[in-house]
């Protein structure tokens, strides 16, 4: 790494934008995107706003970004030594990773018998709300913005007064038959 | 210090526990007050909205735990607010198990029969409905042709939702804003309003100490509307009574954290937790093949992708709820909704190689959510469940301004449990895959440990003070006067949705409470009818709840009993 190019606010972010796009992958933004791996079709967390979510006060993190992408460049750094892997220092640990790494690492740190599980599992929550609610947006607007989260996941889109209504609702019919056993006010008797 | 504050009845937490119980103590003429954590919100504070900070967020919290992680209501109203309204009743087999307790767990007092008549009282409150094959979802509908395609039967559920005014929107746990859901903002809180009952929100009990004259002096702190890790001012009640039903995550903390005031607590509050043998798998559908083998269709010609449109779970199929076969091998399955943001993390990709919660391949299955459908079932498992010390306030170390938490339980299955899990996983998979319906995974348990959206058993009922932490009037053992009716009394696993269980068994301890409020000089009547005057309920337990006055031969069928 080369802090001369680098300063704190963007290894934070593209450290923390790799998190993300380890949990919901995306296509990159730019061909010389380093955050994003670029493993999957498609808008994946970043596109989705994963870092705006995460540096939304409500979420609970955005103060300890800096510190969580220090700590996920430190292990990135010695994930890289046992495994033997020459990173380019001019990025950060993490970024460097190629995918099936960043991924590998996120298996260790999410893992049940790591002591600092809790923080990375409720990082990883966030960046998948980020992809499937964009809860760092009103859902109208992240509607209007065509959030790419919310298209791929094939989220309906509301009413015109932006509630959700569904008229069609029900196949009716009989599908089964009802248990013998059901009290006549429908419960298991 | 003195208090300046007095009351005949406090009651903690607005759910069903708290409720019920405040509607007939003020209706009897107690002077209550009701402090809730959460806000109080009610019809258009209800938005369709993902956004953090908006009802989704607010009005219910997530908190993780060591092996177990807790969904539970935070707002008025409680689990009735943002829970599906499932509404069945436990099957007569619950109340005799024995868990790992080597007898059985229920009070002698209660079977199925015995409350029935107080189930009875619930149901013409909200009021709980059979819905037909008409009413109920894509889903639901679907799940039902599964079923019956694997050999097996399957149920509408009953339901407290008026499908009259339900749009089919799924947006339950955001709190209902079409008022079709029968949440107790809708019956049992206005009525407690109405008698005098005074609610306040966004008041977070933290201990409990007792008085000279044997009542109790509640501590509570007011909490910032937006973000809840704010602490606003403080406060203290004296009241003759206190009902804790601050839920099955929180009533115990509370109880913890009063033992240096209060005394030693019996050994089973925070003890005994249940999950309530939950365990969820997401159904990806073919689509055409669900078309082959059911004929099935939507207007628009699509054969299902369906998965946001309905409200929770519709259908369940009760075969496996067998009170001949074995402890720990029955179990319900149902028919679930969970909206984006809160389940999705956990389903899983069915590839053992690498990551199964995240990465590309579960983006793959992410494009395919509108045609998930998701099972739920519901096991018996051990009451594994142990809360550690106490947080210094609240329930849970709270992350997030809202919703996230870090909780002190720990939970680890047993051998039953995880049999359990196994045998309703299998079973969900032969009914699902059947001729390639669809392709099964059961959530991880890995990311957030098991997952709960129905907490029990914390500080259980029972007869044996050495495994539960009630009588069977609802007492806590060794400290007269302090009362709990939330899920944490229910004791054990119910195999199905517990709503009803709670509110019935809150039902049923009321007269009790009425008894002990009087016998503490509280000029209070036991009588009251459903909240909207229905009476036929009242009239049904006139004769258990003589018995639980101790009063026997004094009721009056349809009129107070005199105070």
């Amino acid at each position: 790494m080369t802090p001369e190019k680098w300063t704190v606010e963007q290894i934070t972010t593209t450290t923390m934008e790799a998190f993300a796009d380890t949990i919901v992958p995306g296509e990159k933004r730019s061909p010389d995107d380093l955050a994003v791996a670029g493993v999957a079709s498609g808008g994946g967390a970043v596109a989705s706003g994963a870092l705006e979510l995460l540096s939304d006060p409500a979420s609970g993190f955005a103060t300890a970004l800096e510190a969580l992408a220090g700590l996920l460049n430190d292990h990135a750094g010695r994930f890289a030594l046992e495994h033997g892997r020459e990173l380019d220092d001019a990025v950060p640990a993490f970024v460097a990773l190629p995918y099936a790494d960043r991924a590998a690492l996120m298996l260790r740190l999410t893992a049940p018998d790591n002591g600092e599980r809790d923080g990375w599992v409720a990082l990883a929550m966030l960046s998948n709300m980020a992809f499937d609610t964009a809860a760092h947006l009103h859902t109208a607007d992240a509607f209007a913005r065509e959030h790419p989260g919310l298209s791929i996941i094939g989220y309906a889109r509301p009413d015109t007064d932006g509630l959700w209504r569904f008229r069609d609702h029900s196949y009716g019919g009989t599908p089964a038959a009802t248990h013998p056993d059901t009290s006549p006010s429908g419960s298991p008797a | 210090m003195t208090s300046m504050e007095r009351t005949d009845v406090l009651v903690i937490g607005s759910g069903f526990g708290g409720a019920v119980t405040a509607y007939h103590l003020a209706a009897g003429g107690a002077k209550v007050v009701v402090l809730e954590r959460g806000p109080w919100l009610q019809g258009t504070d209800f938005d369709h909205d993902f956004k953090l900070g908006s009802s989704y967020t607010r009005v219910f919290d997530f908190v993780v735990g060591d092996g177990m992680s807790l969904l539970s209501g935070n707002c008025v109203g409680g689990g009735s607010v943002v829970y599906f309204a499932a509404m069945p009743r436990a099957p007569r087999f619950a109340f005799e198990r024995h868990g790992g307790i080597g007898r059985r767990m229920w009070p002698a007092a209660i079977t199925r029969d015995s409350l029935d008549p107080w189930y009875d009282r619930v149901c013409e409150a909200l009021p709980v409905t059979r819905q037909t094959w008409d009413d109920v979802s894509y889903a639901g509908g679907l799940f039902g042709a599964a079923c019956s395609h694997a050999g097996r039967t399957a149920n509408p559920v009953p339901i407290a939702i008026d499908t009259t005014l339900c749009t089919n929107c799924n947006w339950m746990m955001a709190g209902c804003r079409f008022d079709a859901k029968r949440s107790l903002l809708l019956n049992y809180l206005p009525a407690a309003v109405a008698h005098g009952a005074e609610i306040r929100p966004l008041h977070e009990v933290q201990r409990l100490a007792r008085n000279e004259d044997g009542g109790y002096r509640v501590h509570y702190d007011t909490i910032d509307a937006e973000d809840y890790r704010i602490t606003t001012g403080s406060g203290t009640i004296d009241a003759a009574i206190v009902v804790l039903a601050a839920g099955a995550g929180a009533t115990p903390t509370i109880l913890q954290r009063s033992e240096a005031t209060l005394g030693p607590m019996p050994h089973a509050v925070g003890r005994y937790f249940s999950g309530n043998g939950e365990r969820l798998n997401t159904a990806v559908i073919d689509e055409d093949r669900a078309g082959e083998l059911f004929d099935l269709s939507r207007p628009d010609g699509r054969v299902y992708a369906a998965n946001q449109i309905g409200r929770g779970p519709a259908v369940a199929s009760w075969d496996d709820l067998d009170g001949t076969r074995p402890e720990y091998s029955r179990f319900s399955l149902e028919q679930l909704y969970f909206p984006p943001g809160l389940g999705t993390i956990l389903a899983q990709t069915p590839d053992p190689t690498g990551a199964t919660w995240f990465g590309p391949k579960k983006k793959e299955l992410l494009r395919r959510w509108p045609s998930w459908l998701t099972i739920f079932a519901m096991t018996e498992d051990d009451n594994e469940g142990v809360f550690g010390a106490p947080p210094p306030t609240g329930n849970a170390y709270r992350i997030s301004q809202q919703m996230l938490g870090r909780g002190t339980i720990s939970y680890r299955p047993t051998a039953n449990t995880l049999r359990g899990w196994a045998q309703s996983d299998a079973e969900i998979k032969r009914i699902m895959e059947k001729d390639g319906l669809s392709t099964v995974m059961p959530w991880t348990n890995d990311v957030v440990g098991a997952y709960t959206v129905h907490p029990l058993a914390s500080c259980r009922l029972g007869d044996d003070p050495a495994t539960s932490a009630l009588d069977d009037r609802h007492e806590l053992r060794g400290h007269p006067g302090i009362f709990v009716t939330d899920g944490s009394a229910v004791p054990g696993a119910l195999t199905v949705n517990p709503a009803l269980t709670i509110a019935a068994l809150a039902e049923r301890a009321v007269p009790g409470i009425v008894r002990a409020a009087r016998e503490r000089g509280v000029p209070v009547t036991y009588g009251a009818p459903s909240p909207d005057g229905a009476t036929s309920g009242r009239t049904a337990t006139a004769s258990s709840a003589a018995l639980l006055l101790g009063e026997t031969g004094s009721a009056r069928p349809g009129g107070h009993v005199a105070g």
